[in-house]
């Protein structure tokens, strides 16, 4: 007998006399706020990111003043022009090595989605935020949220997204725990995390 | 090369060592006070917590339902998605696998996410022996596995290590596993985490093969999930070329909505924060984006045996959060190891017992017994799995191995005393009388008298030798409470008893 | 309403006064309580040490001394928990239905002493007068397995002359544990070495708790350290009038 179909049999009796429980369990609603933008920004500084917070109008800049001057920065082929104009310089991936990645200091993504209230950020990787390794081996990651992709909790990020993609959750800059359980940022991930929402009404 | 917990000692002897451990025991107690403080102020943010609970342990109590069909699913969806899906009876199976998968690709060397599960078949050992190097790349992974030492914790392997040990560790060691510790290396957390970026950096960079386990696997979408704080998952699961992924078959959710409940409830019982920094998640192959070749093992090892037990069953729901062991009194004073197993703490004590079996080797049958008991990891599970019924349970099945001895134990023998006076009022009224006897004769003779006047004993031969080597135990009293009743009908004030 | 005392078998063979403190309370609040003589053992000590088939004999008491009673009050949060939690277990164990449903009526009626006298009885100021500093220390069973909640500190509150200092880690095992205390005596005598420094910690005199059980293991601990602290079950204290010394 094949070890799937011994495992297989083996469980079958393990549950006999269950009843299988065809309904998917509803959860409770997650928080609510009246203002998920504003404690999206909230939430995301409480981890020492860096959050500021733009008109359209000064997204550019805004992009600028995060990269430090002097930093080499590469951008997803999918990232919006409007991003894209505060760091001209950019080199755009077009499939670089691991190596090339980790000579390269800042990366700018867009993301998918937002989570108020745990500060969260998920990214699916399509053309605006780019492959997984672009927002992981540079140390600095800067990642534009535009105001009406902040969602109220996990539960609503979770109904918008698309699992066949792959999506990277992101809560802060890299951390651990590890020692004494004193919390320190900044490990193998990026070590600086720049948030910058953009309010997209008026 | 790590330790084996192989020929560990039984729980009560090796909490023993444990315990004249100074420096263990503050590091503990520190570090368990600490994540104590910060679940309980991240869990007191939610508004209706025991709801959340109650769908986190429905969630994983329906894919434990009718588990041989989530695994059928969940193996279609990943096939489906271009991820080779095998399966593994036990340890030795899952352990061959990954070997055949290196060596199919001629590595000498795989980066490996922290996963319990590849720690409980030996993983690394088995790789070991095939000449293949598989590092470690969580911190406390690195520090465990550099200091040749054991994990003593789900979450923070090293949580029995203080900053000037791990900085020891590191000066010493680092160079022999690839890049030194820098010379000016202080035992600074935040220094220290760099060491150990620069120290892994160069193995994320050059790796071809990864292996992972998986927090969760949602059958319906054939998706796996990391859940992490580093980002050494993430280079792991992004970077290589290949990689496999040992999954428990307990890890199923049917559902991809169904992760909502158990992606609230896991950070915040486990780090105590309100998300933890990075979660990833993948469905098979995505092309470009990530390795192109992803294996996932379906590992049985004891968990069909474990979903039998009606009562054990519950168990299987665990997400490793290792909020019990944060909580439980008993681990925070003797630390990991005294569980001889990469599953300590109370949900170490039914997991390993359900895992095996009862009544096989003595090391495993004492981990019932290593808890007093008093229900903290079950206030604390997110997943509400009731530990102290559990371990009740198996206690009652360690029992049950040996009622065919010939000889039994003096324990057996007590007990069926006691369950045969317990049987009939007569009986223990009668031992009642000799313990008064004993008191009236104690009550002259015997003992010092301590606060309150009561007589106390200090050192009493036998079995009561146990209690007594470090407790006091009062003098027994002139009268039973039955005698006084019988002689008063309750009519007397306590001057007349009770001494 | 027909009440009857469950005094437990460490009460009745090691702590008869506490068995008497809740006699003499419970008339002084106007009820009449019996002492049913059938009674033995709740029949904890066998479970939690796994002898299921040795624990029937004492729950067969049980049921057989407290059927027909309205209420039962014990003096212990542990022996309360084990009526109401485990003794269905140990029906079952037995596969005589009879006596499962005996349990199924008998056990829900089983009250741990501060249930009985807050939710029953509907009183916390129980004319109680006890002139001394005092902590507390909830015992896990009557903590979290029943969930008194803050009950004891409420009746402990309305005691006149009674001061009430907060024991720090209150809520943390005084490692007892029943079998524990014998099977893993260095864990165990561990968690009573920090419980027994909380205690002394509070400047408290007498440390009062809902089980004699802990007390005897964390009594017996402050015993040996001569903390000169003394330890007294809840009811004791309750009990206590200026009629007395």
């Amino acid at each position: 007998m094949s070890a799937r179909d011994e495992i297989l049999r083996r469980v079958r009796e393990a549950v006999a006399g269950l009843d299988p429980d065809p309904d998917p369990v509803v959860a409770p609603v997650g928080a609510t706020t009246a203002d998920p933008v504003a404690h999206f920004a909230e939430r995301v500084a409480d981890y020492r990111a860096v959050v500021v917070r733009v008109v359209a109008q000064g997204l550019a800049q805004a992009v600028a003043e995060a990269i430090p001057a002097g930093e080499r920065v590469v951008v997803p082929p999918g990232l919006a022009e409007e991003v894209r104009a505060g760091v001209p310089e950019a080199i755009v991936d077009d499939g670089l090595t691991a190596a090339d990645l980790d000579a390269v200091d800042a990366v700018v993504t867009a993301c998918r989605v937002g989570i108020a209230e745990t500060g969260t950020l998920v990214l699916d990787h399509t053309e605006d935020q780019g492959r997984r390794a672009l927002t992981l081996v540079p140390d600095r990651h800067v990642c534009v949220v535009r105001a009406d992709q902040v969602v109220a909790d996990v539960p609503d990020a979770v109904a918008l997204l698309d699992p066949d993609r792959p999506l990277t959750w992101i809560s802060g800059p890299s951390a651990t725990s590890d020692i004494e359980l004193d919390r320190v940022e900044g490990v193998h991930g990026p070590r600086q995390l720049h948030v910058i929402v953009v309010d997209t009404e008026g | 090369m790590t330790g084996t917990f192989v020929g560990m000692p039984a729980f009560p002897e090796a909490a023993r060592a444990a315990l004249a451990d100074t420096q263990l025991r503050h590091n503990l107690a520190h570090a368990t006070a600490t994540i104590r403080g910060k679940r309980a102020a991240v869990v007191g943010e939610v508004e209706d917590w025991e709801s959340l609970r109650l769908a986190g342990a429905a969630v994983k109590d329906r894919a434990l339902r009718d588990l041989d069909q989530q695994l059928v699913t969940l193996e279609e969806q990943l096939t489906a998605r271009g991820a080779t899906v095998h399966w593994a009876r036990d340890a030795a199976e899952a352990n061959a696998i990954v070997a055949d998968v290196a060596r199919a690709h001629a590595v000498e060397e795989v980066v490996k996410v922290k996963s319990m599960v590849t720690q409980e078949i030996g993983l690394n050992e088995a790789l070991e022996a095939e000449g293949i190097a598989a590092w470690e790349t969580d911190l406390a992974e690195l520090i465990v596995q550099l200091g040749e030492d054991l994990p003593s914790h789900i979450l923070v392997p090293a949580i029995h290590r203080n900053r000037a040990e791990i900085r020891d560790i590191f000066r010493r060691r680092m160079a022999t596993a690839g890049r030194p510790a820098p010379a000016d290396l202080t035992d600074e957390p935040a220094v220290l985490a760099a060491a150990a970026r620069e120290h892994l950096r160069e193995k994320f960079l050059r790796a071809k093969m990864a292996v992972s386990g998986a927090n969760f696997a949602v059958a319906d979408t054939g998706t796996l999930v990391v859940v992490e704080s580093e980002g050494n998952g993430r280079m792991c699961l992004t970077l290589p070329e290949v990689l496999v992924s040992v999954v428990g078959i307990e890890k199923v959710v049917p559902t991809w909505a169904e992760l909502d409940p158990l992606l609230r409830l896991l950070p915040r019982s486990s780090t105590g924060e309100r998300m933890n920094p990075y979660t990833s998640t993948w469905s098979g192959v995505t092309p470009g984006d990530g390795p192109q070749e992803v294996h996932v093992v379906l590992l049985d090892n004891g968990r069909s045996r474990a979903l039998a037990d009606d009562v054990g069953r519950q168990a299987l729901r665990c997400i490793r959060c290792s909020a019990c062991l944060n909580v439980c009194p008993v681990y925070e004073r003797t630390g990991g190891h005294a569980y001889g197993s990469v599953y300590p703490g109370p949900i170490g004590a039914i997991l390993n017992p359900l895992l095996k079996g009862t009544g096989v080797d003595e090391q495993t049958d004492a981990l019932p017994y290593a808890s007093s008991l008093c229900g903290a990891c079950f206030e604390a599970c997110p997943v509400r799995i009731d530990i102290p019924e559990v371990l009740v349970e198996l206690r009652s099945q360690v029992v049950d191995s040996h009622r065919e001895d010939r000889v039994p134990k003096p324990e057996t023998a007590a007990m069926r005393g006691a369950g045969w006076m317990f049987g009939d009022a007569a009986r223990w009224a009668r031992l009642g009388r000799v313990s008064g006897l004993v008191g009236r004769v104690l009550g002259r003779v015997g003992g010092r008298a301590g606060p309150g006047g009561r007589r106390t004993l200090s050192r009493l031969p036998g079995p009561a030798a146990a209690w007594t080597d470090a407790r006091d135990l009062p003098a027994p009293p002139r009268e039973s409470f039955r005698a006084w009743w019988r002689r008063t009908d309750g009519r007397l004030d306590e001057e007349d008893q009770g001494r | 309403m027909r009440v009857a005392l469950m005094v437990t078998c460490v009460n009745d063979a090691m702590f008869p006064g506490t068995g008497a403190a809740v006699v003499r309370l419970l008339r002084r609040l106007g009820v009449e309580v019996d002492f049913p003589e059938a009674q033995t053992c709740c029949g904890q000590p066998m479970v939690n040490t796994g002898y299921l088939d040795e624990a029937v004999p004492a729950v067969r008491s049980f049921v057989s001394a407290f059927e027909g009673y309205d209420a039962i009050v014990t003096p212990s949060g542990s022996c309360a928990g084990s009526a109401r939690h485990q003794h269905g277990l140990v029906a079952r164990r037995s596969g005589d239905a009879a006596l499962g449903m005996a349990v199924a009526e008998v056990s829900p009626r089983t009250y741990e002493l501060s249930e009985f006298l807050v939710d029953v009885l509907g009183v916390t100021d129980v004319g109680a007068y006890f002139p001394h500093r005092v902590t507390y220390h909830p015992t896990c069973h009557s903590l979290r397995m029943l969930g008194v909640g803050d009950r004891p500190q409420r009746l402990l509150s309305a005691v006149r002359g009674l001061q009430l200092t907060e024991l720090p880690a209150a809520d943390q095992c005084c490692g007892f544990g029943g079998t524990f205390a014998l099977k893993n005596t260095d864990t165990s005598v561990a968690m009573g070495a920090d419980k027994a420094r909380h205690v002394a910690q509070t400047g408290a005199e007498v440390l009062v708790a809902g089980d004699n059980s802990c007390l005897m293991h964390v009594g017996g601990l402050l015993s040996r350290q001569r903390s000169g602290i003394r330890v007294m079950h809840l009811a004791e204290v309750l009990a206590a009038t200026e009629d007395e010394r």
